[in-house]
């Protein structure tokens, strides 16, 4: 039993019970000592859990009269129906802890879904994680199952780990996106794992400290770190605790509820066993959660529906098939797939497996398996590969051909239904939708940094329920009422559903009603169709989660038309690129004997090409070939053309880099080079300069910047431009200017024919959040005046104003002079760059090359805003400009919203410029959390597309993951290739 | 703006059923009452939230505040479900303007009704400020001056319900007053006198003795008050029926009134001239109706002073004060500085327990809300803030629990 003594005398027992969101836990103290506990997983029957507790308590207590309180976040919903006392668990957590350990400066617990930070001295506070489950024990779990070990095995393997890589740790979905292609890159399951924790550690630090320090003792709570040793280690590093002040207490997971049997004291009602159990049997559940329609009405309609689908099917080839054959493999970020055809369209030989973190392997080991089965039978002839994987799958195998895994879709669908004009994908992480017109893809969307709605998603629950995902979906198809679930992210689906299941929903209408929301996420959300929604004519469904009929279903319903999903709707990938290689035959994969020597070595380095210093893994095989995948650009691959292409990114970045600090008598100001400095270093650069101040801009951002001044970030929900600006103000300080300028600019230049010119309110004011939450700033004078851009007078008068104010006294004349100068300065720099951009331009003309407008405000010229993403498009002979380099050349846009900010008026035109000139083409770029590209996307995709053009949106974020805008590019250019689309002319 | 929409034309006037989406109750009650007899036929909308929610998202970007997805699925929804003919209804909604993206509220709507096929319901801007002007619809002056004072009434009218309510000995008391009163006032305010001050002082004095007549007990309970975007601050339907919850927890809520948000919109011309030397008509204009207001809250102030024990609001003069040194004059988007002014005001008089209400990724609110905490708590260490963000699929449970949290410290204190 718990050794832990309570100052109280209590005569009557007390009863603490704990109800978390994955466990519940029961404690009953007597006499002042905790007597008897209990702690179970309650797989969200919170009810019955708490029935079957009370039960083993009557053993003990028998009649006895005692006093109850309920806490937790499942025993809130619980305590309102059955009408008992409930104490919040932060609260009872704080209770127990002054009460057991009264010399306990700070409580770090984390739960199942929930993170905590209590400070108990020096201010007292206590601090829970937002809406979002990020750095949880839910966390943890799933990035379990995404390594595929259990927690206790990822918890070993953490305890060996030599190396950490930085993961995002904010939602269990970008750091998704973090581990895949570590693990694709064969980075150590060790190492991840202790990663993992080191994400966790940091989440709680950024997230809930936010800036005031952890330190003098500090107690450790909850599940995940009574069990989690690695995450207990990453904890004590990460916060330099010496052992005696780092205090893991064997009462750990009972805090909470030690804290309710607390709190019972001060309740005047008295319970029994029986009087608990009766009270909590009859609590009604009030249902809350809105119901649908069921799937299918009837048995018959059930059995129309998979006669109509079976007719979808791709023939197969005889047993004994002889002659030649066609193979394509589909190497994507999860799975692969491969699929071998005869020159008839009919499939010989199929497969699609799970990567385990080695797509190489499971290639071979397949090929090995055709050759066997084979044998001299058939003659592959042609061979082609598509999907992330597809370079390293080539350089490996020797495969004929390559293609952009849009095209393969394209391709496959084609096969199936010949004039399709809709196709929608929805894979394990990815759900890609095409528009084709005239037999071409005519708009590609996809979704981005986020995977909600995906088929991993229905999985992981199915899983959570201890069932198949066949088996879990085959449970929806009747279900009676299928709980409205909404559509967003799996965070916020995983309490939705806890939600359900609390009210009583029943397992078939859960899955029903995850299977609609997962159409409903990829119709509303991703593909933003209308209501009703209308695609097209002709719909092909694929992906492996079409295989699940309650989707099928849900989707056909809320389409209000049938579609086709054929019976390789998880291969279709693989399919096009065998039809792909049916068409470009081509026999250079590697055969049965050549295959029997294949050997490899991988290894890990940094690219020297550029500042990028991208981590490269460099495969090289028997054959002295090599393959290296990580790199942004094709300097890694040594095929940098020796002319560079026009790229106004870049040019923009030099330019900046060029405003050097020069002498100055009056001191030193430093400017952060984030936000609006993008566009106004110049200005005030000039401007400072001429008054006799030397100017210091900051470094262009890199992760480390982030990460320097992350901890003071109050919004974890801010776009990532504006949390950048913290890193920045940390790197000027130290270099210890005298002052630091960062304007407050609610309006930005008046550019004419808009209906105003403001700034968003954060490029506006957050100037006044870095004033109330950087500390450190009153190391230097802050200078963060209002100013107003468009009269010189106004701005001179104000900056003076603003000088006078730190006691230096500035002349009227100087004043008027400087800032005529910054005005000159900011003018020939913007003249600079409609200059080049019409250089760009006409070098396109000459040389016959596309042009691509990477359009989105100037600070995305940042290379740790933009992740390279310029580069990238130049590698794919892309000539890249600027919205700001081009925007002059359209006038200004009639458009159906408010056009009222200076830089997504310069949007307007830049797309308008795009959709009237052949071979443009624009790509937008939009920050995660920018509220105001919520409406600027929708009108920029219809000035785009009423020129006919094809609108590319990419959301950019802190994640790195270039593999998905890579194929969104290339798709963009194989979509322009196949539609003849001209280039410049 | 110069995409084609649906004009409100003056025949409209006669055949067209205007439909406003309640935000605060009372306060609309008393508009609509000065709208209709004006000869329009205006009916407020209440609906149920999931719903609502569901239908917005279908028809406005998901990323959008929550709000303008709730506002426009209470529209679509009234229209869909054919309680309104779409043939003679028009949409109204208030506008205010400004850098923040709520001021495309309108244009988002129109688009969201032409993808929905009602491309022929017109949409009216209801805005002092004249965002955009419609043949159909005009504030004129004595209208204004109306419901400035169904405004102040309203904010009356919910200051005192708010003090009684949670300790009135007989329950109802309170909201049978405040019915009544609403019902009074729509009369007085729509087709009675024309309210001189005289009036008005006399009818606020009756107002405070009808309320401190109310047999009440000893007002001990925790304090909690209301800041935030102002939407989800005011509408049950936007904070999941804040208010009643926090009633049932057993506090005593408190919100600063619509005055102040009129005051703050009003007074930014006024600071746009100082700092950026803009032209000075609209500043003048304003400084008349700053002062004029002023003066008016002034009166109520002293009123209730000389009536009742009611703890009165604080004179904007006073809130305006109080941003200093935690955040500028200039800061105007959205709630601005009058948000992190109004947590200060709140703590001041007496309210340690605060809730700052916001749509989830609010832009405005990343400073002048979330960003205004640290160094107000600096300011007042013992402050008790909690920020709660609302969003079409963030669960009532977490909202709720987070808020209990916030109490739980309220209650020991």
């Amino acid at each position: 039993m718990l050794d832990c003594v309570l100052s109280i005398q209590n005569s009557t027992p007390l009863v603490g019970i704990d109800l978390g969101s994955t466990t519940a836990k029961l404690v009953l103290v007597e006499q002042g000592r905790v007597t008897w506990c209990r702690y179970e997983r309650h797989l969200s029957k919170v009810r019955e859990a708490v029935l079957l507790l009370l039960e083993q308590l009557k053993g003990r207590l028998g009649e006895r009269p005692f006093r109850a309180a309920l806490s937790g976040s499942a025993g809130l919903g619980l305590s309102q129906q059955a009408g008992l006392p409930f104490v919040q668990e932060v609260f009872a957590t704080g209770r127990a802890v002054s009460e057991l350990a009264p010399d306990t400066d700070v409580v770090i617990e984390l739960g199942g879904e929930d993170a905590k930070v209590l400070f108990l001295t020096g201010g007292a506070d206590q601090r829970m994680n937002g809406t979002c489950a990020g750095g949880t024990g839910a966390f943890i779990d799933q990035m379990a199952t995404l390594l595929g070990v259990t927690v206790e095995q990822l918890d070993r393997l953490s305890l060996s780990h030599r190396q950490l890589y930085p993961i995002a740790s904010r939602c269990g979905v970008f750091a998704k996106s973090d581990i895949q292609p570590l693990l694709n890159q064969g980075a150590s399951k060790e190492d991840l794992a202790a990663s993992i924790y080191q994400a966790v550690v940091n989440q709680t630090i950024t997230g809930l400290a936010q800036g005031r320090p952890i330190s003098g003792r500090v107690m450790f709570l909850g599940g995940p770190l009574y069990y989690c040793r690695g995450l207990r280690e990453r904890f004590v590093q990460t916060l330099g605790l010496s052992p005696q002040d780092a205090i893991f207490p064997e009462y750990s997971r009972f805090a909470v509820a030690i804290g309710a049997a607390l709190c019972a004291q001060g309740e005047r009602e008295l319970f029994t066993c029986d009087t608990l159990t009766k009270l909590l049997q009859e609590a009604a559940g009030t249902a809350e959660t809105p119901r649908l329609a069921p799937l299918f009405d009837s048995r018959e309609e059930y059995d129309e529906f998979c006669a109509r689908h079976a007719r979808a099917c791709l023939p197969r080839a005889a047993q004994d098939y002889r002659g030649d054959a066609y193979l394509g493999i589909d190497c994507g970020s999860t799975t692969t797939k491969l699929a071998l055809l005869t020159p008839q369209g009919e499939l010989l030989y199929s497969d699609y497996q799970s990567n385990h973190g080695s797509p190489i392997e499971v290639v071979r080991g397949q090929l090995e398996d055709i050759y066997r089965t084979f044998g001299d039978r058939v003659r592959i002839c042609g061979s082609a590969a598509t999907g992330y994987g597809e370079q390293l799958i080539r350089d490996a195998f020797h495969v004929g051909c390559g293609l952009v895994e849009t095209m393969a879709h394209l391709l496959s669908a084609q096969f199936f239904c010949p004039e399709v004009d809709f196709i929608l994908d929805i894979g394990g992480q990815d759900i890609k939708c095409f528009t084709i017109r005239d037999g071409a893809i005519d708009g590609i969307s996809l979704n981005e940094a986020c995977s909600s709605g995906c088929g991993s998603f229905l999985e992981t629950f199915a899983t959570s329920m201890g069932l198949s995902v066949a088996d879990f979906a085959r449970e929806g198809l009747f279900a009676r009422a299928p709980v409205d679930l909404g559509s967003r992210c799996t965070v916020f689906m995983n309490s939705s559903v806890k939600q359900a299941q609390k009210e009583g929903a029943s397992l078939a209408d859960i899955s029903a009603g995850l299977s609609i929301s997962v159409v409903k996420n990829a119709l509303y959300k991703v593909i933003r169709a209308g209501s009703p929604p209308v695609l097209g004519r002709h719909v092909v469904a694929q992906g492996g989660t079409f295989f699940n009929d309650a989707v099928l279903r849900a989707f056909e319903r809320e389409l209000g038309q049938p579609v086709l999903r054929p019976d390789v709707a998880g291969l279709m990938g693989a399919v096009g690129a065998a039809l792909y290689a049916l068409r470009h035959p081509c026999d250079t994969l590697l055969d049965a004997q050549a295959l029997g020597g294949f050997s490899y070595q991988s290894a890990s380095t940094q690219c020297k090409g550029c500042a990028n210093r991208c981590a490269l893994t460099v495969i090289r095989f028997a054959d002295g070939r090599r393959s290296i995948s990580g790199n942004r650009c094709e300097r890694a691959l040594g095929q940098a053309s020796s002319q560079p292409l026009p790229n106004l990114y870049a040019f923009k970045r030099e330019r900046l880099l060029r405003l050097k600090p020069q002498e100055g008598r009056r001191g030193v100001i430093g400017i952060p080079l984030a936000l609006g400095a993008w566009e106004l270093a110049p200005l005030w650069h000039a401007l400072f300069s001429q008054l006799g101040f030397s100017v210091v801009l900051s470094a262009p951002s890199t992760r480390a910047t982030y990460e320097k001044g992350q901890s003071s970030i109050p919004s974890d929900t801010v776009c990532y431009p504006a949390k950048l600006m913290h890193g920045h103000i940390e790197e000027l300080l130290e270099q210890k200017p005298d002052f630091i300028f960062c304007p407050c600019l609610t309006y930005n230049f008046e550019e004419k024919g808009s209906d105003n010119h403001y700034n968003c309110p954060v490029v506006a004011y957050y100037p006044e959040l870095l004033h109330g939450n950087m500390p450190h700033l009153r190391q230097t004078t802050f200078l963060y005046p209002y100013l107003n851009l468009n009269s010189r007078h106004q701005l001179a008068k104000e900056l003076r104003a603003m000088f006078a104010r730190c006691g230096i006294s500035l002349p009227g004349a100087l004043m008027h002079r400087a800032v005529k100068r910054g005005f000159e300065a900011y003018r020939a720099f913007q003249e600079e760059l409609a200059r080049e951009g019409e250089k760009a331009l006409s070098f396109a003309r000459e040389t016959g090359r596309r042009v691509m407008i990477l359009a989105g405000r100037p600070y995305h010229a940042d290379p740790e805003i933009s992740h390279g993403i310029d580069e990238l498009a130049a590698s794919l002979g892309f000539v890249v400009v600027s919205e700001d380099s081009v925007f002059h050349l359209a006038p200004p846009q009639p458009v159906a919203v408010l056009n009222q900010w200076t830089y997504h008026a310069r949007l307007y035109r830049a797309a308008a410029f795009a959709a009237a000139t052949p071979g443009v083409e624009l790509v937008q770029l939009v920050s995660f959390g920018c509220g105001i590209d919520a409406i600027t996307t929708d009108e920029v995709r219809s000035i785009v597309t009423a020129g006919g053009k094809i609108y590319t949106g990419i959301k950019i974020d802190e994640i790195t993951n270039l593999g998905a805008v890579r194929i969104r590019l290339r798709s963009l250019l194989a979509a322009l290739e196949e539609r003849g689309e001209p280039h410049v002319q | 703006m110069s995409s084609e929409h649906a004009v409100f034309t003056k025949e409209m006037k006669k055949t067209h059923t205007i439909l406003i989406p309640t935000m605060l109750p009372v306060h609309f009650s008393l508009i609509s009452a000065i709208l209709r007899a004006k000869g329009y036929r205006v009916e407020l909308l209440d609906a149920d939230a999931s719903r609502v929610a569901d239908v917005g998202l279908r028809h406005v970007h998901n990323d959008t505040c929550y709000p303008a997805i709730l506002v426009a699925g209470q529209f679509l929804d009234a229209l869909e479900q054919g309680r309104f003919d779409a043939d003679s209804t028009a949409l109204m909604l208030f506008q205010t303007g400004g850098g923040c993206r709520a001021s495309n509220y309108i244009p988002l709507l129109r688009k969201a009704l032409a993808g929905a096929g009602l491309g022929q319901v017109p949409v009216i801007s209801f805005s002092p400020a004249g965002v955009e002007k419609q043949p159909g619809f005009t504030l004129s002056l004595p209208m204004l001056y109306r419901m400035l004072f169904g405004v102040i009434y309203g904010d009356l009218l919910e200051l005192l319900s708010r003090q009684c309510r949670p300790y009135e000995l007989q329950a109802g008391d309170t909201q049978r007053l405040l019915d009544d009163w609403t019902r009074r006032l729509s009369q007085e305010l729509g087709t009675g006198a024309f309210p001189r001050l005289s009036l008005v002082r006399q009818t606020c004095r009756a107002i405070v003795r009808d309320f401190s007549k109310i047999p009440r007990s000893r007002r001990d309970k925790p304090r909690v008050g209301i800041v935030g975007e102002i939407f989800v601050k005011y509408s049950p339907l936007g904070n999941n029926h804040l208010e009643s919850f926090l009633l049932r927890e057993g506090a005593e809520v408190a919100i600063p009134g619509l005055l102040d948000f009129f005051l703050y919109c009003t007074y930014n011309d006024i600071v746009d001239r100082h700092l950026y030397g803009t032209k000075p008509f609209k500043s003048c204009r304003n400084a008349v109706a700053v002062s004029f207001l002023c003066a008016r809250q002034r009166e109520l102030i002293e009123l209730i002073g000389q009536e009742s024990d009611f703890t009165p609001p604080t004179p904007f003069a006073h809130v305006r004060k109080l941003a200093d040194g935690v955040i500028g004059l200039g800061a105007k988007m959205g709630e601005g500085w009058l948000l992190a002014a109004e947590m200060l005001e709140l703590a001041e008089s007496g309210v340690r327990n605060i809730i700052c209400a916001q749509p989830f990724g609010c832009l405005p609110n990343h400073i002048c809300g979330k960003g205004m905490m640290q160094p107000i708590k600096q300011r007042i260490p013992d402050l008790n803030i909690v920020a709660i963000d609302y969003d079409a699929s963030a669960t009532r449970i977490n909202q709720e629990n987070r808020i209990k949290l916030m109490l739980a410290r309220a209650m020991q204190a």
